[in-house]
């Protein structure tokens, strides 16, 4: 085979092989989506994490506007601190409430904002004071119990 | 004695695995020192890429889009039970990307370059033509193994990449076109779940790595080949069966080493 024609066929693969990569990182990968160079760090006490893991999404109306960077248990208080890392976009207010909520029935874990109403807004290493722990199945089917045991028999 | 011969036997087994393995490393020394030479003569390199890449980009292609199909229609099949079609979409990213993009190219790529290189070489040497290069003052590992060696490990990870491009866009025919999944969540739960950095990385790494061991395995074997028909023969299979071996076996331990399940 001429040169030539080698060479163009060897320069298509690298370029189909190049392209497929950044293919898989743009559409396949989360690098084109989200752009974790400008963040503000916020933290937040939850008394029960769940299954909640770094880099879980945190979402405000369904919409991905930061990632858990961090999960450690607070021995002064005994609850698990876990920290965010928000989109420097998105502003919330000082009152907002972090939910931890799950995707789909056997999903992922995610934390969801709602926001307050205060006029301050959350500034960087701020903490979200109102939380809601994860639902944990089995506290659910523990209350779910005792309250038929407390039922009059019929 | 049956017993002292059978334990005889295991003992030249083992001298003799353990005189490969270093033979082969020893190999692949000298091919890196001699890549140099390799690298200023590029066209070596361009030649090799052609009939190691190019010439595999075929079966590539379709072995990734049926390999994706499949695992669109069984995905489809199983998530269903559990009412979540719609993470059909990071199963298939998944499952591509980490393992199936990197290893299944890697024994394709080991079936259809590392048996030829094998052979080719093979027969280089039972036919006197590497006596000759080294009779005219020419290093046979810097004019033939080196420009082989990295057409293969260039080559390698493109290929793997391009296997897991074409599988997805397989799983996206299947569950979006013609199941019906819903296209939005497909994407969107795909790009949640795959990280960059955790995920398409080391699956490019993985690639890599196969892509060394394969060209490493399959040209020392042809450089190691008695200079027979039936030695070359042997020498083909070997390679295929020993690279095909270790891909699984690095698999296991690049996966252990990466996805520590945190």
């Amino acid at each position: 085979m001429e040169r030539t024609t080698m060479d163009l066929w060897v320069g298509m693969f690298v370029v189909a092989g190049v392209a497929a990569l950044v293919m898989l990182a743009m559409k396949v990968g989360n690098l084109g989506t989200y752009n974790v160079s400008e963040t503000y760090q916020v933290h937040a006490y939850f008394s029960n994490i769940g299954g909640l893991k770094p880099k879980a999404s945190i979402k405000s109306a369904g919409v991905l506007v930061g990632r858990v960077t961090g999960i450690t248990l607070d021995t002064a208080r005994y609850e698990a601190k876990v920290e965010m890392s928000l989109d420097k976009r998105y502003q919330f207010p000082k009152d907002t409430f972090a939910n931890i909520l799950t995707s789909g029935l056997l999903g992922e874990q995610y934390i969801g904002l709602m926001p307050g109403g205060d006029d301050q807004m959350l500034k960087n290493g701020e903490q979200l004071k109102k939380t809601q722990s994860a639902m944990v199945l089995e506290d659910l089917i523990g209350k779910f119990l005792y309250s038929k045991a407390d039922e009059p028999a019929k | 004695m049956p017993a002292v011969n059978a334990i005889k036997g295991i003992g030249r087994r083992s001298i003799n695995a353990v005189w490969r393995i270093g033979m082969a490393t020893r190999f692949f020394m000298l091919t890196l020192t001699h890549s140099g030479s390799g690298f200023r003569r590029f066209h070596l390199i361009i030649k090799e890429l052609f009939s190691t890449g190019v010439m595999s980009l075929i079966i590539i292609v379709v072995a990734g889009l049926f390999v994706g199909m499949v695992l669109g229609l069984q995905g489809y099949e199983t998530l269903k039970r559990y009412g979540s079609e719609s993470a059909l979409g990071s199963m298939v990213a998944l499952s591509l990307v980490r393992e199936l993009g990197p290893v299944v190219a890697a024994l394709l790529f080991a079936s259809r370059a590392g048996s030829a290189m094998t052979a080719e070489i093979g027969l280089m040497k039972a036919t006197e033509q590497i006596s000759a290069m080294e009779m005219m003052a020419v290093n046979p590992i810097a004019r033939i193994v080196a420009p082989r060696f990295w057409a293969g490990v260039i080559s390698m990870p493109l290929l793997a990449a391009l296997f897991s491009a074409v599988g997805v866009f397989g799983g996206y025919l299947v569950g979006v076109v013609q199941i019906g999944v819903d296209e939005g969540s497909f994407w969107s739960q795909m790009q949640a779940a795959v990280d960059f950095r955790e995920d398409i990385l080391n699956g490019v790494l993985k690639s890599f790595v196969f892509g060394i061991a394969v060209t490493v395995i399959a040209l020392f074997e042809g450089y190691d080949a008695p200079p027979t028909a039936e030695g070359v023969s042997g020498a083909t299979t070997r390679t295929v069966v020993t690279s095909s071996l270790v891909i699984l076996m690095l698999d296991f331990v690049l996966t252990a080493i990466m996805f520590r399940g945190n």
